[in-house]
């Protein structure tokens, strides 16, 4: 049996007396590719963020490559890199002084990081652009460029959340391709969740689904299709999740900031 | 290294933003030409003396408070636009995120009270003892981080502009208006002038005019005192505020 390499236990968070995760177990083994898929508001986008550091659980215990997450946070975030489903890069520097921010984050050395910075931006085909400021990137060079960044010092796991939305089919070819190949040639640990259940059925060796705070089904494409009697995910993911649309609670700011986001993109 | 590096990204974005430079001088610039030559006159004739000389050390902390406030809109930019959360998974503690930021936020606005320093020696103002520009600009620097931290902090609870923007309507101005800065304080009826000796920044504008002029209303030692006291406040606030983000 392989390493586990991110372990939750008992993993919940409440607001008031609204649990949105409700104590769900899973662990994720070294070098595997691990999906983690769900409508939306069943919980995922809370558990990647308790996973990465930036909410605190309200009980239960998680470990990342054997540091305590909550304990020991600073030791998880050095073995993690995470895309987020929003952009998070500095649109007003270029695409280098991004890297070189992460960089020193991270504390990388100066050789380790024009060296890792070089390779990484030509493994995601932006190092012709490099010395762009990121404004004047497309959406798809922002999430390489972003994916870049997450890889720069050498993570254990990637955290990918939704990592292809709104992107064309051949940058999500691409990036699948990048992933697939830094999870063979680095043994990264790939931990995604998506909409796209085709890209989950190709990619993914293990999946988790969760719905309404618990973790209602996991296994590899193979034995959650047996499980459900289908013949494709989506199917099997339907089966399990039904077929209702989800209510979904849009806080204000959230409201604001996609308001100001479309504005911005006219 | 951690803290340079973000100090450095404020500095970049600063300089790459030719309107911020130019919009942030306007509105000291315009106080100093509308007041100083309007209430000039008049001011000389009341026997206050000259009048320019009396409000450059206001304006000057005038740049440092509006500019250094105004500057944690940067802090609900990164929180709406998602920068923050690359530092904040980042293995930095959120003290040393906003040191960092606050630092540079705290330079970019020094840099403004400069040019203004520098603009108001066109119109004829002189300080009374060169020697003392050196502990002045340390004042203003000073002065200049607490407020950054006071901006960040405030930036750090609210999700958004509109709602920052009506705190420091409510906040800055009274603060301005009623520190001094513009006019004398002994001039003020009592209940303003109360108000004025609680309000931190009064210390503020009167330890520059006692460095940069020669006068005071305040004893410099109480001024220097005041000042240390709202950088710690200020500063334990702004990262009390950091501490309680969630995303």
């Amino acid at each position: 049996m392989k390493q586990k390499i991110i372990e939750a236990k008992n993993l919940t968070k409440s607001y008031g007396n609204h649990t949105v995760v409700k104590g769900i177990n899973f662990s994720v083994y070294k070098g595997q590719i691990f999906a983690f898929l769900g409508p939306n508001g069943a919980g995922k986008s809370t558990t990647i963020k308790m996973l990465t550091t930036l909410l605190k659980p309200t009980s239960g215990e998680i470990t990342i490559d054997g540091n305590n997450v909550i304990n020991e946070k600073n030791e998880a975030r050095f073995a993690f890199g995470i895309v987020f489903q929003d952009p998070s890069l500095d649109d007003e520097l270029t695409a280098m002084e991004n890297m070189e921010l992460h960089a020193v984050l991270y504390h990388l050395s100066k050789k380790q990081r024009l060296q890792r910075t070089e390779e990484l931006l030509k493994l995601v085909e932006l190092w012709d652009r490099k010395d762009s400021l990121v404004k004047t990137f497309s959406g798809g060079m922002k999430r390489r460029l972003e994916i870049a960044r997450g890889l720069l010092h050498h993570p254990k796991v990637l955290f990918l959340d939704e990592p292809t939305l709104g992107l064309d089919t051949q940058t999500r070819n691409l990036l699948w391709d990048y992933v697939k190949k830094l999870n063979k040639t680095e043994d990264t640990t790939i931990f995604f969740t998506t909409h796209y259940l085709e890209e989950a059925e190709e990619i993914a060796q293990e999946i988790n689904i969760i719905d309404d705070g618990n973790i209602i089904a996991k296994g590899s494409v193979h034995e959650l299709m047996k499980l459900t009697e289908t013949n494709d995910l989506e199917q099997a993911y339907l089966k399990l999740t039904g077929k209702n649309i989800r209510e979904e609670k849009v806080d204000p700011a959230e409201a604001w900031k996609m308001r100001a986001r479309s504005r911005r993109m006219n | 290294m951690d803290i340079y590096i973000l100090w450095l990204r404020q500095i970049r974005r600063y300089t790459r933003s030719k309107s911020r430079i130019i919009g942030a001088v306007g509105q000291p610039l315009l106080f100093l030409l509308a007041l100083g030559y309007g209430i000039g006159s008049l001011y000389k004739r009341a026997g206050g003396g000259n009048y320019i000389e009396f409000l450059v050390p206001g304006i000057i902390i005038q740049t440092i408070l509006f500019g250094a406030i105004f500057w944690g809109i940067n802090i609900i930019w990164d929180k709406q636009f998602g920068f923050l959360k690359e530092t904040l998974v980042a293995p930095v503690s959120r003290l040393r995120i906003l040191i960092g930021s606050a630092l540079g936020g705290a330079t970019t606005t020094l840099i403004q009270a400069l040019l203004v320093f520098f603009l108001s020696m066109l119109l004829g103002f002189r300080p009374y003892n060169w020697a003392l520009t050196i502990p002045a600009l340390f004042i203003i620097a000073v002065f200049a981080f607490a407020i950054t931290c006071f901006g960040a902090g405030l930036a750090a609870r609210v999700n958004d502009f509109q709602g920052f923007q009506a705190i420091n309507q409510f906040l800055i101005f009274p603060l301005f208006f009623l520190s001094g800065a513009l006019f004398p304080i002994q001039g003020f009826p009592k209940a303003l002038r109360i108000i004025a000796s609680v309000n931190p920044v009064s210390y503020a504008v009167d330890a520059l005019r006692h460095i940069l002029i020669n006068q005071g209303h305040f004893n410099l030692t109480v001024d220097l005192l005041v000042i240390l006291l709202t950088l710690i406040v200020l500063t334990i606030f702004g990262v009390n505020s950091f501490e309680k983000i969630e995303t």
